[in-house]
């Protein structure tokens, strides 16, 4: 599903990953750990196709296709989904409308029939009970005012609606209530399948608690420099990352 | 994004195209003469010609205004011509006696002449150059007791109304632009709507310029009597042409006690191409005067011309009396845009409403230019103002001048302004979801610009929205 080699790539000219190895099976679930400014983002971003991020060496291959060839919405309507760490308001332009929008463009790629406003309104719907959200939401400009929170379930309803064959969270975890957890967790697992592949970027085993990895690495100065299952997560929780990066330090001399 | 942006803007303008048609034109330069020649070749009475002459004498003293955040080369008004008309036969009995090449023209812009404007009930008034050439449905808008013509008609047909009016709201004195149009105007649209009629259909003027080194003076007149209601629509267009052609109009709205009228403007002149070559100067007085418990809404859609030069405007004269303003203007390339309106205050517990939405793409420049003025007998005044602009790249630029002047200490005054980029993450957030960034400029252009479209008739808010992402394809890629 997705092969990543050697990549080394960075923003406004300054390098972030050097030489990062990632290889994410079929419905395979894999978590992404790491320090406060280790590349996660980076990486993520740099999947996307996000303008100001660029490779410098290296490949992406997904489902056998050059990722990095493609433009940004290609991309997306070819299956990969971001859920922003940060996500964006858009003030103006309605919640449901965009998003409708946004489905009927992938739909479009793939040859289908684009939904029509009744149509669509029923999927969403179900949806939106998926991720607990409020209909008053999908009236609502993108974003425009929503709390942190609101935000980031906002992003995996949209995922819920959209489908995507490579999901990839972007700390979607964080700034979320127990509850709000749960449901993210609950979107994500409704998602999984042997068709579907995730990438959880995280700073907590609380979310892995709940969705249960296949794997999980560690990323620090933009490589992968531990790789595991479950259990390591659990291990970073208790140890924090210093130890292996004094490990990853005494292996390199 | 930058790059992006500028690929957007290299759209085609596709009315470019020019008519083949005879004309019957006036040599160029101004002076007594011409006017004589205009008011003669439209059989007007004595009292017309000595207001033209009195306006062109006027105009002879006045200095061009620089006062505006516009740039552009002296106009040479002694190299335009003032006069151009489609040749044909001078009355005409019905629609079908129209020159097919000119029916062909109106054709190709979607202005049908013909009965099919039923269907969508809206009344057109064709103005070619600088002649009227057809109006439709004037008979069943006369059972009514409605008058909607040609001007010239209505000075043939209505003197004592156009002579009573005409000048009473915007005078011959105004301003540089609308005096020079008192002097040259040649037609424009004539509408009368009588006491408690409320006009069952829109009523609509679609001007075109089409001749070389014209310019185009038109001068419009709405009255509505005690009661009445009009819903009024004008659209534009011209041929791309590499010289700036000048259109200099005015349009004076007359609402008497209890009167709504409603103004709409959808104006697509030809901008001029990517350089800045060519391009309508668009110069243009708007104002109405609102009597006791009477509304004036001005709504515009400006995405055309090289440089715009426009306030429509109320004054405030009755008590009860409202005012409102919408408006939508697009720079892009090199377009420069001087908008915004004025509201005059007079009467007792009278309201005004300003909503200017200002979007500047590629090298685009536009300001907004507001006044507000509450005069000493304007007990209660009230005013809300607010003016948002939306930058799409860094080379365009977004400027803001409201002046308020408030002689009332009653007056409640409210002014809100906003400027805010189209960013890379937004459209990034858009792209990353399928949508293409072209239809996610649009998208956010329109939610931008809503509180102005849902102001306009159904099927022009639709029209309005497609020409707005016509205008702003290739700013982004
Ligand atoms: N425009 C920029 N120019 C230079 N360096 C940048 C720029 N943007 C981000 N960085 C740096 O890139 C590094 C990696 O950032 P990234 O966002 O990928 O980290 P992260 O692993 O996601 O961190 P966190 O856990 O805090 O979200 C950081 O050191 C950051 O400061
Ligand atoms: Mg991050």
């Amino acid at each position: 599903m997705l092969e990543i080699k050697n990549l080394h790539a960075g923003i406004d000219g300054k390098e972030i990953l050097h030489g990062l190895d990632l290889h994410v099976g079929s419905g395979e679930v894999h978590a992404i750990m790491g320090p406060n400014g280790s590349g996660k983002s980076t990486l993520a971003n740099v999947l996307a196709g996000r303008p100001r991020y660029h490779v410098t060496a290296g490949s992406v291959s997904y489902e056998g296709k050059d990722l990095l060839a493609l433009p940004t919405e290609e991309r997306a309507r070819e299956g990969v989904f971001l859920a922003m760490q940060y996500p964006v308001e858009i003030p103006g332009v309605n919640n449901i409308y965009f998003l409708k929008a946004a489905l009927n463009a992938v739909r479009k790629h793939h040859g289908e029939e684009e939904l029509d406003a009744m149509e669509f309104l029923q999927l969403a719907r179900q949806k939106m009970k998926l991720v607990e959200l409020d209909e008053a939401f999908m009236n609502r400009a993108v974003n425009e005012g929503f709390s942190g929170g609101e935000k980031k379930r906002n992003e995996i309803f949209q995922m819920a609606v959209l489908d995507p064959k490579l999901a990839i969270l972007d700390e979607t975890d964080s700034g979320l209530d127990i509850d709000a957890l749960r449901i993210v967790a609950g979107g994500v697992n409704a998602l999984r399948s042997e068709k579907h592949s995730v990438l959880v970027i995280t700073h907590y085993q609380r979310l892995l608690s709940y969705l249960v990895p296949d794997f999980v690495h560690v990323l620090a100065n933009g490589r992968i420099v531990r790789s595991g299952g479950k259990e390591l997560a659990e291990e970073l929780e208790q140890k924090g990352y210093e130890w292996i990066e004094q490990e990853v330090a005494a292996g390199a001399r | 994004m930058a790059e992006t942006i500028e690929q957007i803007a290299n759209q085609e303008y596709k009315y470019g195209f020019v008519t083949d048609i005879e004309s019957d034109v006036a040599p160029p330069g101004l002076n007594e003469d011409i006017i004589r020649l205009i008011s003669a070749k439209k059989g007007e009475p004595e009292w017309l010609l000595e207001w033209r002459l009195k306006s062109l004498r006027h105009w002879l003293t006045m200095q061009e205004p620089t006062w505006a955040n516009v740039k552009f080369n002296k106009i040479d008004y002694q190299a335009i011509r003032y006069y151009s008309a489609p040749k044909q036969k001078k009355t005409l009995n019905s629609l079908d006696e129209v020159d097919p090449e000119l029916r062909r023209t109106f054709e190709k812009l979607g202005i049908s002449l013909g009965e099919q404007k039923r269907l969508s009930g809206v009344a057109v008034d064709a103005v070619f150059d600088s002649v009227s050439v057809a109006t439709t449905f004037r008979a069943e808008l006369a059972k009514l007791g409605i008058i909607f013509c040609s001007f010239s008609d209505a000075v043939r047909e209505h003197p004592d109304l156009v002579r009573k009016y005409v000048g009473s709201v915007v005078p011959y004195t105004d301003n540089f632009f609308a005096t020079l149009n008192s002097a040259v105007f040649t037609d424009g649209s004539f509408c009368y709507i009588p006491k408690g009629v409320r006009c069952p259909m829109e009523l609509s003027t679609y001007f075109r310029i089409n001749s070389a080194g014209t310019g185009q003076f038109e001068r419009t007149l709405i009255i509505a009597d005690e009661g009445a209601y009009v819903s009024y629509l004008e659209g534009c267009t011209a041929p791309m042409r590499d010289e700036n052609q000048l259109h200099a109009a005015v349009v004076e709205l007359v609402a008497l006690d209890g009167a709504t009228i409603k103004y709409s403007t959808v104006q697509n002149w030809y901008p001029g191409d990517k350089e800045g070559k060519g391009g309508i100067y668009n110069f243009v007085t708007k104002r109405g005067k609102a009597f006791k418990n009477s509304k004036i809404s001005w709504t515009q859609v400006e995405t055309g011309s090289a440089i715009t030069w426009k306030y429509p405007s109320c004054i405030l004269q009755g008590d009860n009396s409202v005012g409102e303003f919408y408006s939508v203007a697009l720079t892009n390339n090199h377009q420069q845009a001087d908008t915004g309106s004025k509201m005059i205050h007079i009467g007792k517990n009278t309201r005004s409403t300003i909503v200017s939405k200002g979007i500047s793409a590629g090298h685009g420049q536009q300001t907004y230019r507001g006044a507000v003025k509450i005069l000493k007998s304007a007990e209660d005044a009230r005013n809300y103002s607010q003016c948002d602009s939306l930058l799409l790249g860094d080379k365009c630029g977004a400027h803001t001048f409201p002046y308020i002047e408030v002689r009332n200490p009653t007056a409640k005054m409210e002014h809100e302004a906003s400027t805010s980029k189209i960013g890379e993450d937004q459209l990034f957030y858009c792209q990353q979801r399928g949508i293409s960034a072209e239809d996610a400029v649009s998208m956010i252009v329109n939610g931008f610009c809503r509180e102005v479209f849902r102001e306009l008739p159904m099927e022009f808010a639709v029209e309005a929205q497609k020409l707005l992402g016509v205008s702003l394809e290739g700013s982004v890629g």
